[in-house]
């Protein structure tokens, strides 16, 4: 009892070395939810389900890029005790392998293979630096933070109408772009060239350095560019003319010209310097375009400098890792936190809690907790989760927590479904 | 040649030399001087003198062209005979039978007595099938052999027709025809009685799976092609058959109704190029499962809405080849999992190692050259002998003192394929890379890993082979900030044309050349570049490997000033005509007649012994 008062719960910074995952932590706390996110809606049954946690990889990254790929756990509570045994960088979750990964060695090498998992996609602002003037490579700022609103909104639509899609996460990656975690039980079964399908689908923009014009427009215009585009435009003014002025200067409009069929080229780089800004510029070339018709090059412009850029290598592979939900950026100490699609247009990146703010957070609860009730008879994690609210994380884990009772309620759906359809029987 | 000592007593009735057991168990063993590939152990046929095999890469080894090929003649004696329930995946054979016998029937006796029976009808009742019951007769090992050989050869010829003719044009249409006609495959849909034609098309698919479930670069090429043929052969199918495959192999969708179509009009006319209004309105549509579809909506060519597609009929053959794509590389995979099985048996699984590897000829994974190219002449090589592609990554990475993962990818194996060791890799990139943002520690920690990675040392220790052309067009295409892919293939043609200015193609040359890029003919574009800068007419190979071209060119600069370079040069040229053999399509001469048999002697006289 002494010794309990007498120690208090250590500021949680100092347990953990620099920038460490902990809202991992929360994660972890999570308990049954994290661990069942994964596995949600594995199969139909609970059993299943704890299976399926079992099955999964995690890798760590520990201290000087050490890379541990393999780990499996058996619970929540181990997975969260190797945690802090092992206190890893970075987090990455796998594939649902057909054996425990971490007995990969065991099994045949044939045998051991990578059979579900969910779709993602990794949306990374660096794939964008050929048309983005504000910042580059790992840069971003709010300026450009509207490509990743635009992807979100280009890649979420097609997800929901096209494909049927129900359950998606979308999530900041903690520095430069957004991961989405697309969790339906039957997309989580597809193969990899169904994925990699799906990513050429959604994908606009095609070519490396050696590619200028890297949308091609070709009639009919299917749906979903039209679509896309609708929703790509009522950003466009504002994103591209205004805030990147990609028509601000010679140097730059060279880039847009040369993306329009070469007949109208000079006749634009001619009137481009009698024009005040941007907005005028591209109202000229608008109007020069629809003489020239089958041409989309308007179009072609607005895709090329906006729509999303999927790493196709990453949604492909069944077994590619990618990095937790709720981890800590190692660079930038920021957690990587799901975005509440209802409120994208106000996500701002750089307003997301950081490990440093989130200790000073957590001991400020932890000392007023102890100055009020010197202890409880609450079991850790339970507290835990508790403290969490606390925090500046509190909103982020809401959407979390609203993600995972979608994915229960409608697991539970199609299990009532389902032993219907056999009581008929 | 390898001593033969004892009888293999491995195998009950075998007449296998005990060496060669345990050379074909263990085929890294060096000593026993034994190629690896020999077929079928049953008649030690020792094909090329121990000295001399020991020096031939068993990898590149004149597969296809002298020992398969000549393989046939031999056993023409024996019926040796394989239960083909071998070839069920998910089956456990423990024993194959194994009839060793004198010859008692002669080949035809043999077609008359299957024919006798009333079964030909039921086995197969279309000319074309997905291939889903695997056969379960017993074959000889000869016919065996046969069948995979010539199914083998017409899958080569598809590739190559379709490296060079736009699929499904009349040449190409016809050139393949020829070639099914001369290889006896069905050909026709209606042609009755072909019986034994459908039986070989069934069974050699099924051995080819064996041969070709083993990795994946094999299984994409096997699928590739087997897509290709079947593409071909359902297209030459007639309306009314059409109805019947379709029925026969469970794909009957249905029709979407008036209404839906009516709703749906504009969607569907604009997201099925090539169709007008009023034909939208006479087509059927079917609502198909995403997933069945996948072909069709990856490129958009068809309407999605909440995980259906609606599949116009004219595009139905797309569904058709998805499904059978999609239980194809199940079955494979499956085959690969009860492969162990199949390799226990020593007859075979030579012959199988034999067959995949003559795919796309060598793939350039063994160094024969390792350790012959210093760094300083990199720069001046990659002007001179490097292809089109990897000239690009090795100025993109002297610009930047970078290149992005796959890049150092494709460009890193390249350079192992032409005989970077390891450490003089690690320095390579190691070097440039610190010229620009990335620090000696930097490097060592992030891409020193990989690096080892390529070359094995790292993770699950794969001996990565380098690209060939085939997975560079098809597989990761480059994107922003990308250097990698093919030239031809992924560059704006104009970037391209200003590119080759530069290095001083004649215009003409460049006008075929795009030309070429513009018919899709990437590797003849490529092909037609070597020429141009090597100053050739006729470069006398098939160009579908970065490193092939790399070894020819070498080849070619130094022939004239004799073996300057390098001591073993000789080695490798010779080991170059293999290569051309198996990837100019399997036409096959037969060499070393004189070696072979006298090894054919020793052979009988081994036999009378028995």
């Amino acid at each position: 009892m002494a010794r309990l008062s007498a120690a208090p719960l250590p500021p949680r910074c100092r347990l953990l070395p620099a920038p460490l995952p902990l809202g991992l932590r929360a994660l972890a706390s999570y308990g049954g939810v994290s661990g069942q996110r994964r596995g949600a809606a594995a199969g139909s049954r609970g059993r299943l389900v704890k299976n399926y946690l079992q099955r999964r990889e995690f890798s760590f990254t520990l201290r000087d890029d050490v890379y541990v790929r393999y780990q499996s756990f058996n619970s929540p509570q181990e997975l969260e005790k190797e945690m802090q045994k092992m206190n890893p960088y970075k987090i990455d979750v796998g594939a649902v392998y057909s054996h425990r990964p971490i007995q990969h060695n065991s099994v045949h090498m044939g045998a051991f293979q990578a059979q579900e998992k969910e779709l993602v996609f990794d949306i990374d602002m660096t794939d964008y630096d050929d048309v983005r003037r504000c910042c580059s490579s790992a840069e971003i700022c709010s300026k450009c933070w509207t490509l990743m609103t635009i992807a979100i909104r280009v890649i979420d639509r097609a997800l929901v109408e096209d494909f049927g899609v129900k359950h998606r996460l979308w999530v900041y990656s903690g520095r430069r772009g957004v991961h989405c975690w697309v969790c339906d039980d039957s997309v989580r079964k597809w193969s990899s060239a169904m994925r990699a399908a799906v990513v050429e689908y959604l994908t606009l923009v095609k070519g490396g350095s050696e590619t200028i014009k890297k949308v091609n427009l070709t009639d009919p215009i299917h749906p979903f560019i039209s679509n896309s585009l609708s929703l790509v435009e009522p950003y466009f003014e504002e994103y591209a003319l205004v805030g990147q002025d990609i028509l601000g200067s010679s140097e730059s409009w060279e880039k847009v010209v040369a993306l329009v069929p070469e007949s109208v080229r000079e006749s634009l780089l001619r009137e481009f310097p009698k024009k005040h800004d941007s907005i005028q510029r591209w109202e000229l070339l608008k109007k020069k375009m629809e003489k020239c018709k089958p041409s989309h090059a308007e179009w072609e412009i607005m895709l090329q400098y906006c729509f999303p850029r999927l790493d196709i290598n990453v949604s492909r592979g069944v077994s590619h890792l990618l990095k937790s939900p709720f981890s800590v950026h190692p660079k930038t100490g920021r957690v990587s936190v799901p975005i509440d699609l209802r409120k994208l247009d106000q996500f701002d990146p750089f307003a997301v809690p950081t490990i440093s703010c989130l200790c000073s957070e957590l001991d400020m609860a932890h000392e007023e907790e102890d100055g009020e009730k010197e202890n409880e008879a609450e079991p850790e994690p339970k507290r835990r989760t508790r403290d969490y609210k606390k925090t500046s994380l509190a909103p982020y884990v809401r959407v979390f927590e609203q993600f995972v009772e979608e994915m229960d309620k409608s697991r539970k759906g199609e299990l009532l479904r389902k032993s219907d359809l056999q009581g008929d029987f | 040649m390898g001593g033969r000592v004892g009888r293999c007593r491995l195998v009950r009735g075998c007449q296998g030399a005990m060496t060669q057991h345990r050379c074909l168990r263990s085929p890294a063993m060096p000593e026993c001087g034994r190629p690896v590939s020999r077929p079928v152990p049953s008649r030690p046929v020792p094909l090329v003198g121990g000295a001399r095999a020991a020096t031939l890469p068993s990898r590149g080894l004149p597969v296809s062209s002298e020992v398969v090929m000549r393989k046939p003649q031999q056993l023409a004696g024996g019926s040796q005979r394989v239960c083909l329930n071998l070839l069920t995946p998910g089956l456990k054979v423990t024993r194959f039978q194994f009839h060793l016998k004198k010859m008692e029937f002669s080949r035809e006796k043999r077609l008359k007595a299957r024919l006798a029976g009333d079964r030909r009808g039921d086995l197969y009742p279309h000319s074309l099938q997905f291939y889903l019951q695997p056969p379960t007769e017993n074959i000889s090992l000869a016919e065996f052999e046969n069948f995979a050989i010539d199914r083998l050869k017409l899958l080569k010829v598809v590739e190559n027709l379709g490296v060079s003719y736009v699929k499904g044009s009349d040449e190409y249409k016809s050139r393949l025809e020829r070639e099914i006609r001369k290889l006896k495959f069905p050909f026709k849909a209606l042609v009755e009685d072909d019986y034994d034609a459908r039986r070989k098309d069934h069974i050699s698919h099924f051995i080819l799976r064996l041969a070709y479930c083993q990795s994946e670069d094999l299984r994409r090429w096997f699928i590739q092609q087997e897509m290709d043929l079947f593409r071909y052969r359902f297209n030459e199918l007639t309306g009314d058959l059409v109805e019947k495959f379709l029925k026969y192999v469970n794909l009957s969708y249905g029709a979407i109704s008036k209404e839906v179509k009516e709703k749906l009009a504009v969607q569907l006319l604009s997201s099925t190029p090539g169709l007008s209004g009023a034909k939208v309105e006479e087509l059927e549509f079917y609502k198909v499962p995403l997933q069945e579809a996948m072909d069709l909506f990856r490129v958009r060519r068809v309407y999605l809405l909440n995980a259906f597609a609606y599949v116009p009929q004219t595009d139905i053959v797309a569904i058709v080849l998805n499904n059978y794509r999609t239980k194809l590389s199940k079955a494979l995979a499956l085959t690969a999992r009860s492969l162990p099985a199949v390799q226990s048996d020593e007859r075979l699984q030579p012959l199988l190692n034999h067959l995949s590897h003559s795919y796309v000829g060598p793939d350039y994974s063994i160094q024969k050259n390792i350790g012959k190219i210093s760094l300083e002449h990199i720069d001046a090589l990659s002007v001179k002998s490097f292809p089109l592609c990897m000239r690009q990554l090795h100025k993109a990475l002297r610009d930047n003192h970078h290149l992005r993962h796959g890049g150092r990818m494709q460009y890193g194996l390249f350079l192992k394929g032409i005989g970077l060791t390891l450490e003089q890799a690690l320095q390579f990139w190691k070097s440039e890379f610190i010229k620009g943002k990335v620090d000696a520690d930097k490097f060592d920690k992030g891409y020193a890993y990989s690096i080892r990675h390529n070359y094995g040392k790292e993770g699950k220790r794969t001996d990565y082979t380098p690209f060939s052309c085939m997975k560079i067009i098809l597989s990761n295409p480059p994107s922003q900030g990308d250097y990698h892919g093919c030239p031809f293939r992924h560059s704006d043609p104009e970037l391209l044309k200003q590119k080759l200015q530069s290095y001083k193609i004649p215009p003409t040359g460049i006008t075929q050349i795009l030309e070429l890029v513009k018919g899709m003919h990437y590797q003849l574009a490529c092909q037609k570049y070597f020429q141009l800068t090597h100053d050739v007419d006729d470069i006398g190979f098939s160009l579908n490997h970065p490193n092939q071209y790399f070894a020819e060119s070498q080849k070619l600069l130094s022939g004239g000033r004799e073996v300057k370079k390098e001591p073993s040069e000789p080695e490798n040229s010779q080991q170059k005509p293999s290569s051309q053999k198996s990837t100019s399509s399997c036409s096959i001469p037969i060499s070393s007649n004189t070696e072979a048999d006298t090894e054919l002697e020793g052979l009988d006289a081994y036999f009378t012994e028995d």
